[in-house]
């Protein structure tokens, strides 16, 4: 005699061995990669996905079983991730990344990026000027330990030397240590932007305080150009790189203080992936930095190849920034 | 099992694939994102420990300088991007949110993108970071006094506590970045109550099968699953007597048979358009 065959048990009849496939592919997305998928597998994938969803959306309509239930939930979730929510290879996003996404992130906060360039350069000169007419300022401006005595007392000799000396101890190792610090403080100016960018604002205010009173100590001393060319070796990609974190910074400070037409919270989302896809740029380009100040500042003592360094570094990040491309009207 | 899931207000959120099913995920709750926190933090600790020992041991007296940037980037990498690294991958989590069955997903459905991820774990600095650096620094410099102490730790609650303060349990940085975190459970299909094989052995008299709605018949569901007998048998007990039924020494098989019928009851009133949520709905 037949007794109640209810919904259920029709269903599981006959899906269960879909969903039983679907499962045990999922789990080997998840354990694996892609690759580990056979083609076979690959183009059973939508499919099978697509019956688990309308068995679970059947389930819901027709089936009083909740186990049942709560497994078709989990599994179209973990299904839907694989398929939708996750993001293409490592080695495909970091070439994504710098042949577009970086670039574009970095055009598109352009009108931040002058901004900070013009506030450091502001400061920069505001306090050159302070220092020159009266070097009390400089203490006030650069902290003692930073300065190491390249301070307005110090003699022109002196001053000389530490800009064509190779420092004692390990250099690289202080490179390394200058690199982790400065991209530590750019990621701090991209997260500080959060408090409606006035932090970050006044992190690159200040640092331009602190390069002009360096200036105005060494220009005192006749030693102006000097200085530039020890400087612009890889301060040009340092400062560039601040200003951009700083620029990240300030695009979600913006984004949350002038939403717009968007709500806040989509204007600050919108804001928030294209200052992180720049914020992390920086990093690189600090990195690039390090390396330049590790080996290259110490090798090369002569003034014009400093400067020549500095300034192809310079127009080079400009131009792989700025030189319109195919594709640069998507940007991320 | 998830008993809270249908409450209005708890943790279920919309939540619509491109093919308009609604998946109807459950955000992570606040003590699991905290434990997930907490084992990454643990594993970030023991690892940076551990490494450093290791080095010490090998270039005790002398640090080689290549060791020394080798350590520094490594530490570099392992603040900033523990979380990002594992975050991009296909889990969508880091160790602890594994443990824990979380997922990062964004908050529109789409794809995670490597920004968000970044941008989330980035703000990570002024939430606990900031505040700690802050503090420890104080606190090497023995100026830690009152006043400061007490701004880092309310900067540092006001951000760790953010998540409980809205709805949908957002971090800082998952505001910032657009996503949400989510629970994943991994469940596997339990056996079917009722049974491919047909084998009604009881009858049950009407208004036992009029008396209870969706609601009950889950519960009894609950109760077969759990198997266990001290339950099973009130359950049973409570039924009979309501209905007048004669014990027949099988409390679950009795149980099973009365499933077994109610549910086809209930799943054919439903297919008929009358859906009858509890025993309360007339």
């Amino acid at each position: 005699m037949s007794g109640p065959l209810v919904n259920a048990t029709r269903f599981r009849l006959e899906h269960a061995d879909d969903w039983a496939k679907l499962e045990s592919l999922v789990e080997r997305l998840e354990k694996k990669s892609l690759r580990s998928l056979s083609d076979d597998d690959l183009l059973d994938l939508p499919r099978l996905y697509r019956t688990t969803l309308s068995s679970l959306s059947v389930a819901r309509d027709t089936s009083l079983d909740r186990s049942l239930l709560a497994y078709l939930e989990q599994l179209s979730t973990r299904a839907y991730f694989q398929l939708y929510g996750v993001q293409t290879s490592p080695g495909r996003q970091v070439l994504r990344f710098f042949a577009t996404g970086w670039p574009s992130a970095v055009r598109a906060l352009w009108r931040e990026l002058s901004f900070c360039a013009a506030l450091m350069t502001l400061s920069a000169v505001a306090a050159y000027f302070l220092v020159l007419s009266d070097p009390e300022w400089f203490y006030g401006i650069v902290p003692g330990g930073l300065a190491d005595g390249r301070d307005p007392s110090a003699s022109a000799d002196f001053l000389r030397r530490t800009l064509y000396d190779g420092a004692d101890g390990p250099l690289a190792l202080f490179a390394t240590f200058l690199f982790t610090h400065n991209a530590q403080i750019a990621i701090f100016s991209f997260a500080l932007g959060f408090a409606l960018a006035v932090p970050t604002v006044l992190l690159i205010g200040y640092n331009g305080l602190m390069l002009g009173a360096i200036v105005a100590v060494f220009a005192s001393k006749g030693l102006g150009p000097n200085l530039a060319a020890w400087l612009m070796i890889h301060g040009t990609t340092e400062l560039l790189a601040i200003c951009i974190a700083g620029a990240s910074g300030m695009r979600i400070g913006l984004a949350l203080a002038f939403p717009g037409t968007a709500t806040r919270m989509d204007a600050m989302v919108a804001a928030g992936r294209v200052a992180a896809t720049a914020m992390l740029g920086t990093v690189v380009m600090l990195g690039v930095a390090g390396i330049l100040e590790g080996i290259g500042r110490q090798t090369i003592t002569d003034d014009g190849l400093r400067m020549l360094i500095g300034g192809t570094a310079l127009a080079g990040w400009l131009v792989y920034f700025f030189w319109p491309r195919r594709g640069s009207g998507q940007a991320a | 099992m998830k008993r809270r899931s249908k409450r209005p207000g708890g943790l279920r959120r919309r939540f619509v694939t491109p093919e308009g099913v609604d998946l109807q995920l459950e955000l992570a709750s606040g003590g699991a994102r905290a434990g997930a926190f907490v084992i990454d933090a643990l594993i970030m600790i023991v690892i940076l420990i551990g490494v450093t020992l290791f080095l010490l041991y090998i270039g005790v007296q002398e640090m080689p300088e290549a060791l020394g940037i080798l350590w520094l980037i490594g530490f570099f990498l392992l603040r900033n991007f523990w979380f990002s690294l594992f975050e991009m991958g296909r889990r969508g989590a880091t160790p602890g949110k594994r443990l824990a069955g979380l997922r990062v997903v964004a908050r529109d459905g789409s794809r995670l993108t490597g920004a968000a991820v970044v941008a989330r774990n980035a703000m990570r600095e002024i939430e606990v970071f900031l505040p700690l650096s802050f503090l420890g620094m104080q606190a090497a410099q023995g100026v830690a006094n009152t006043f400061l102490t007490l701004f880092a730790l309310t900067w540092s609650g006001i951000f760790l506590f953010f998540p409980l303060f809205n709805r949908d349990r957002l971090r800082v940085g998952d505001l910032v970045a657009g996503t949400w975190v989510v629970e994943v459970r991994k469940t596997t299909l339990s056996y079917d109550l009722v049974g491919a094989a047909p084998r009604q052995r009881r009858k049950f008299p009407e208004e036992a099968l009029a008396a209870y709605g969706i609601y009950e018949l889950q519960r009894l569901e609950h109760v077969l699953r759990a198997e266990q007998p001290i339950a099973v048998s009130t359950v049973a007990a409570t039924i009979r007597d309501k209905f007048g039924i004669p014990s027949d020494g099988d409390d679950y098989g009795f149980l099973s048979d009365f499933y077994a019928e109610l549910c086809a009851r209930l799943e054919q009133n439903m297919l008929f358009g009358r859906k009858r949520e509890s025993k309360h709905d007339a």
